[in-house]
């Protein structure tokens, strides 16, 4: 399969073409634990997860809840 | 028989009446953060002590690398704290927002009731961490378009208080003193100004201090003035007995609260004896 070039929090990353934010999530370890997540600054319910598929140039954010005040 | 000195021990409490905030009501009074604690052990035990109901939390990206093994959300229980998510860190209007739907999408995932509400944070520079007006005002608009609860952090300016409030705010919560600074409440006559302001016809408005709080005793002086409740973090964290000053807190915020309902006497220039003249024996100086 070819690859496409994604940031992952702020990161390159190269995944395989078809990826979906659910499988990236999943190959990150992520998966069941509280996170969010954002394609190109627009925020993907989690229910959208399995069906969105990742393109060449995506910019992912995955975020979780840490202290703060 | 009975004698005037006879007394039955207090009933309840006086002066622990409820806060109404975000369509909810709470029996504390004090929102704790979580964070810059030295252990998450010592986070729990604070929060415990505290006696809070709700604390705040901030979104953050996760560790990809070197991810410790550990992470907040198992060591506060969900069940009995609300999260109240942050948007710490944003410089605008538009990253507050992101950062406000992220913290709601996973506080959805917990079940947890915090996932309505959000505490912006729009800030103007990294020095002061004091909050932009204008991009604190945009964020709360938009938010409350999307269905949010606006708790809006801002500094004390009475002016800009009342047009956030305007802007949908659930609450307005003014900052004592610069975040984590330490210096109690500052300018208190701009505290009551926006006390005043916000409260004009809608006494029930709920107006938080956030930010500045450096001792128990600057919690007392926001609650007496008549503030709803208090918000801080650095004063338990960074406490050298975090725990023991988290009660400190819990008591400071009820004494407050108590203080304020009860009416404070007037300030007067000279002294008036708490002991009556008539019947001392004393010589007495001018009579």
């Amino acid at each position: 399969m070819p690859e496409i070039r994604i940031t992952v929090n702020g990161e390159p990353q190269e995944v395989e073409q078809g990826t979906t934010l659910a499988a990236l999530i999943e190959r990150l370890g992520l998966a069941g634990q509280p996170c969010a997540a954002e394609v190109n600054k627009a925020l993907v319910p989690k229910r959208d997860h399995p069906s969105r598929e990742l393109a060449e140039g995506d910019t992912v954010e995955l975020v979780t809840l840490v202290g703060g005040g | 028989m009975t004698s005037a000195k006879t007394s039955s021990p207090p009933a309840a409490e006086p002066g622990l009446d409820p806060l109404a905030l975000a369509g909810r009501t709470w029996n504390s009074r004090l929102i704790v953060g979580t964070g810059k604690y030295e252990s998450y052990e010592t986070m729990q035990q604070a929060l415990d002590a505290s006696g809070a109901e709700v604390v705040t939390v901030a979104v953050r990206r996760e560790r990809l690398i070197n991810k410790e093994g550990r992470s907040l959300l198992e060591f506060i229980d969900t069940d009995r704290y609300t999260i109240l998510p942050n948007t710490a860190g944003c410089f605008s209007a538009e990253d507050a927002v992101r950062v406000a739907r992220l913290g709601r999408e996973i506080l959805e995932q917990l079940n947890n009731p915090g996932a309505g509400w959000v505490k912006v944070e729009v800030l103007h520079d990294k020095k002061t961490l004091l909050p932009d007006p204008v991009g604190t005002i945009e964020a709360t608009k938009e938010l409350v378009a999307d269905g949010f609860k606006v708790l809006a952090y801002t500094s004390d300016d009475p002016a800009s208080a009342v047009k956030i409030k305007e802007a949908g705010a659930t609450s307005v919560m003014p900052a004592g003193s610069p975040i984590g600074s330490g210096q109690g409440v500052l300018n208190r006559n701009n505290i009551l100004l926006c006390l005043e302001l916000l409260k004009e016809g809608d006494a029930a408005y709920p107006v938080i201090v956030d930010a500045g709080v450096g001792s128990a005793s600057d919690v007392s002086v926001a609650m007496e003035i008549g503030a709803d409740g208090v918000l801080l973090n650095t004063a338990i964290a960074h406490a050298k007995d975090p725990v023991m000053m988290a009660h400190a807190m819990r008591h400071a915020c009820i004494a407050g609260r108590q203080s304020y309902l009860a009416g404070r006497i007037p300030k007067r220039l000279y002294a008036t004896a708490s002991s009556p003249w008539e019947g001392a024996i004393s010589y007495i100086p001018g009579e």
